[in-house]
């Protein structure tokens, strides 16, 4: 974590978005995190996709827990509220959050022992409440800030820099997520900013829990050999099922994608979801067919990455409880308050 | 009938009901309790329940007190034995000269009965099974049998027992007309076959007056609903459940938008305590007014977010429905012992703000003040009730509310304040010197009022920083903001003895209506005590000025170690010896004769002439 505020000026001929803002307007504090670190590529995917979609930065929420994922939201969008809660519960302070407020956009950001341990029950039950939030997961398989234990995520047989062989089956949250319910279910790699972007851009345009694992290397502690979290790991076990692109109803996103058939989606915002499609037998929009795909290729000991599904008619938590449009956080006693003509007859109805 | 002079009182004794868990009998006791009332006399009920479901034993306690004392006096005047399992203990209880009313189908031997007490067999099962044949029938029934038994025996009228059926079973024909059945069978056969009235009766009275009758748990919930929250989070734990049970009950009536039918409130049952916590603290963070009710585990599952709550400035409001510790200790009785785990709760250096309702009334206006507090303070705010307040239905003043009321929302920064010129806005800066910061909602600038909250060191600016003076300021601003909420809670309340004394007694909450009791019973005894109800912590000035002014103080609570005196002591630099405990805490409700036997005692020995005195 950092205080150290990045230099105000900036290249006047900086690129702007719709809004007018520049890549510097969703930037934030400086990173602490060792260099070449994964986390901090997501966090420069996490702007383009916020510049890209020329969001207010002031109308994100970012919300973590503790660790190194969880310092990640003090660098970026630094016109931005965030919160750096408490290890692993994160879901249940966005959760708060949102009922609060349903305007906002909020991004959940976590860590593999953040989510996958201390918190994996809020991660499961947020997801399965529908909560309108962007949860990306920074799994790198490791604890960093404690030096490099094994987290959750970790895959049995792979080994710790200090030559340990991890015992323990490994949570894959990707899976959970599916069997949960998330209408937006992901996986990316860090180091595949083409493809991240997009997904974070269009997991924030869903409506609805949408989760994205991102393998993310730590660098100091999971990046040897007999890592499955490692950058070679992954870059030759990676199998990309689609590449997508965000349509927002203005010019189409300019991103440099791999040829294919495209298969649009329409979400709840009128945006629309283009895949293009390189695995002719992946459907984004079966649940269960994903599950599947998911298990047969971890089997192969392959990582799965891109939109594994999508619900285009997916709700969030606001709908289930059915709750007013207006913010709640914005009601006044006038909204709020019975009055003392409510309370003589429930008085009267106590006799 | 006893040969024992029976006891002879109106509108006021005891009774009670000895039931089996599950037999349906709650309803009809809580009946009794309510026809009472509708004669205009007042009553203050005690659920006496086991942690399971069926089977166990149950009581249900009735004091019919013309004279108005709510607490629980102790000892039973006329015992409604219908468990078998606990004939021996019930018996046991009854005060001498007092009345035991049992099922009398079966014969039993003159052993099981006691010779100084007055013996009432009602043929319950046989009345019930030759009217029903339905099981489940014949047992809900006999205790509406039982219950018109009672009516002939008592002396009350039965119209207004068939009144308060009626309203009952409103718009419910067959339930309500086979109700009032039921309640004839038992009030004829008494009649027919019984003296009738006993020595115990109810006579119509004007003492209950425009107060209402209303469990602390539904009165609280009803003071979050008046006091602005939006945002309930819990998780289902005794004697808690029933506040967020109401408060989703309470919203569904009162807080749906008129025109869409949407709800004006967002209730979520967490997946457990943690994450009602986190979820309240999040929506207060957002600026909804959040709370969530729990008891003594879960304030402990909930202390690492409760320091978060703290340090961060993030207010919240826990209802606080204690019950008997530690761990699961006895979940179902209750007692005043989260008071230390409160006040102190989580790691490192903590200070809470405490509130003691001694009733509904009271618990339902501070529940809505919390949320002023909350915000005003921008930290945690307890509400400590137990289940003696929040799971017994308490006669108590009418709820009021002032429609002028404005919900303080404390030091928020609008985006309009944060352009004004000159405007230097730091989250933890103290502008006014009340130790309380400003701060801003998510959302409310494009590029000002912005900061992260965190749960490590920060300096004013909301920057993280591990210095140890920037650490040291701002926890010397956390106690600047403590002492400045000692002015904005809820003062205690003094009532001076009739006569000067060099004694005093300080008690809280639940205690209050034993407590009131308890000092004409030591007036009696010749021994005058001034009283203070402390209602708050942080304590006010006045509760050092009390002790100071008295010889010796005692100290009245509900619980093993002396919780609010450790509080007071260690708070106030007080010398222990000058507060003397005086400690109720096997789980039931503090008494008046409890409290006014220890007192006195203590009193007593005070008065003992020193013996060279008497020598010389």
């Amino acid at each position: 974590m950092t205080y150290i505020a990045k230099p105000k000026f900036h290249h006047p001929g900086l690129p702007k978005n719709e809004l007018g803002y520049t890549h510097r307007d969703y930037e934030g504090k400086i990173s602490t995190l060792c260099a070449g670190c994964g986390h901090d590529s997501i966090t420069a995917s996490i702007i383009e996709a916020c510049y890209e979609l020329s969001i207010e930065p002031h109308r994100v929420a970012k919300i973590s827990g503790i660790g190194c994922s969880s310092k990640t939201p003090d660098y970026f969008l630094g016109n931005s509220h965030g919160f750096n809660s408490v290890h692993g519960r994160m879901p249940s302070v966005l959760t708060g959050a949102n009922l609060a407020n349903r305007d906002l956009i909020y991004l959940g950001v976590s860590g593999d022992g953040d989510s996958a341990s201390i918190g994996f029950g809020q991660f499961a039950h947020s997801i399965r409440r529908g909560v309108n939030m962007t949860y990306i997961v920074e799994n790198n398989g490791v604890y960093g800030l404690t030096k490099g234990q094994f987290s959750a995520t970790a895959d049995r047989g792979s080994k710790s820099k200090k030559g340990v062989t991890n015992t323990d089956n490994a949570i894959d949250l990707v899976a959970i997520a599916l069997q949960l319910g998330a209408s937006f279910v992901a996986r990316s790699f860090s180091g595949d900013k083409t493809q991240l972007v997009p997904l974070i851009a269009a997991a924030i345009r869903h409506k609805g829990a949408s989760f994205i694992d991102v393998i993310s290397p730590c660098i100091a502690f999971n990046n040897h050999a007999g890592s499955t979290k490692s950058f070679d790991y992954v870059r030759e076990h990676n199998d990309a099922v689609n590449r997508l692109d965000v349509l927002t109803g203005r010019d189409p996103i300019t991103v440099d994608y791999a040829p294919g058939t495209v298969q649009m989606v329409e979400q709840h915002d009128g945006t629309r979801l283009a895949l293009r499609k390189i695995d002719a037998d992946y459907d984004a929009n079966d649940r269960l067919a994903a599950m599947t795909f998911l298990q047969k290729h971890a089997a192969k000991g392959q990582v799965v990455t891109g939109l594994l599904y999508v619900d285009p008619d997916s709700e969030d938590l606001h709908s289930h409880l059915d709750t007013v449009e207006t913010p709640l956080n914005t009601l006044e006693a006038k909204d709020l308050c019975p009055g003392a003509g409510a309370l003589e007859k429930i008085n009267a109805s106590l006799r | 009938m006893s040969v024992q002079s029976p006891i002879s009182s109106v509108n006021d004794f005891v009774v009670r009901f000895a039931n089996v868990n599950g037999s349906g009998s709650a309803s009809a006791n809580e009946l009794f309790a309510r026809s009472i009332l509708r004669h205009g006399v007042p009553v203050s009920p005690r659920n006496i329940f086991p942690s399971n479901i069926q089977g166990l034993p149950t009581w249900y306690e009735v004091r019919v007190t013309e004279a108005d004392h709510l607490g629980a006096r102790g000892g039973v005047d006329l015992m409604v034995a219908m468990n078998p399992q606990t004939w021996d203990k019930d018996v046991a209880s009854i005060e001498p000269g007092g009345y035991l009313f049992y099922d009398s189908t079966k014969p039993m031997p003159t052993s099981k009965f006691r010779a100084d007490i007055n013996v009432i067999g009602v043929p319950l099962t046989a009345i019930t099974n030759s009217t029903y044949t339905d099981p489940r029938q014949r047992q809900l029934f006999k205790n509406i049998i039982y219950l018109g038994a009672l009516c002939a025996l008592l002396d009350m009228d039965p119209k207004l027992v068939e009144q308060l059926i009626g309203e009952q079973y409103k718009g419910k024909e067959k339930l309500l007309s086979s109700n009032v059945h039921a309640l004839h069978l038992g009030r004829d056969w008494a009649l027919q076959n019984l003296k009738c009235p006993i020595g115990l009766r109810v006579k119509k009275s004007d003492k209950v007056g425009e107060r209402i009758f209303i469990e602390g748990n539904s009165a609280a919930a009803l003071g979050a609903v008046y006091g602005g929250a939006t945002v309930c989070a819990w998780y289902p734990i005794t004697p808690s459940s029933s506040v967020a049970e109401a408060f989703t009950s309470h919203c569904k009536k009162l807080r749906h938008d008129p025109e869409t039918g949407k709800a004006k409130y967002a209730i979520v049952q967490g997946e457990d305590e943690l994450a009602s916590i986190g979820i309240v603290i999040g929506a207060s963070w957002n600026g909804a007014r959040a709370f969530t009710a729990t008891s003594g585990p879960g304030i402990s599952l909930m202390t690492e977010f409760i320091g978060l709550s703290y340090f961060a400035e993030i207010p919240a409001v826990i209802m606080n429905i204690q019950r008997a510790g530690p761990s699961t200790g006895m979940p179902t009785r209750t007692q005043q012992c989260d008071i230390i785990a409160c006040a102190y709760a989580s790691h490192g250096d903590t200070k809470h703000i405490l509130l003691f309702p001694e009733d509904p009334a009271e618990a339902f206006e501070f529940a809505a003040q919390s949320f002023d507090l909350a915000d005003r303070l921008q930290t945690m705010i307890f509400l400590m009730l137990d289940l003696d307040i929040g799971m017994n239905h308490r006669l108590c003043r009418p709820l009021k509310w002032d429609d002028a009321r404005q919900y303080d929302r404390g030091k928020v920064m609008t985006a309009e304040m944060l352009d004004e010129p000159g405007r230097d806005f730091g989250r933890y800066l103290d502008v006014d010197g009340d130790g309380i910061p400003y701060r801003t909602y998510p959302g409310t600038h494009p590029t000002k009022g912005s900061f992260f909250t965190r749960g490590t060191s920060r300096d004013r600016y909301a920057r993280y920083s591990e210095e140890g003076a920037v650490y040291a300021d701002n926890m010397q601003r956390l106690v600047r903001k403590f002492e400045t909420a000692q002015d904005m809670v809820p003062r205690p309340l003094q009532a001076n003895a009739a006569k000067p004394t060099k004694y005093g007694v300080i008690y809280f909450g639940s205690t209050a209506p034993a407590m009131d009791e308890a000092i004409g019973l030591l007036e009696a005894r010749g021994h005058q005590l001034d009283r203070l109800r402390i209602r708050a912590f942080p304590f006010h000035s006045s509760v050092a000025s009390f002790i100071a002014d008295h010889d010796f103080v005692y100290v009245v609570e509900q619980n093993r170690d002396g919780q609010l005196r450790q509080l007071i002591v260690n708070e106030n630099g007080i010398d222990p010896v000058r507060l003397v405990p005086i400690l109720h805490y096997d789980g039931t409700p503090i008494t008046a004769r409890f409290i006014a036997n220890a007192i006195g005692d203590h009193q007593d020995h005070l008065k003992v002439t020193p013996l060279r005195k008497a020598v010389s």
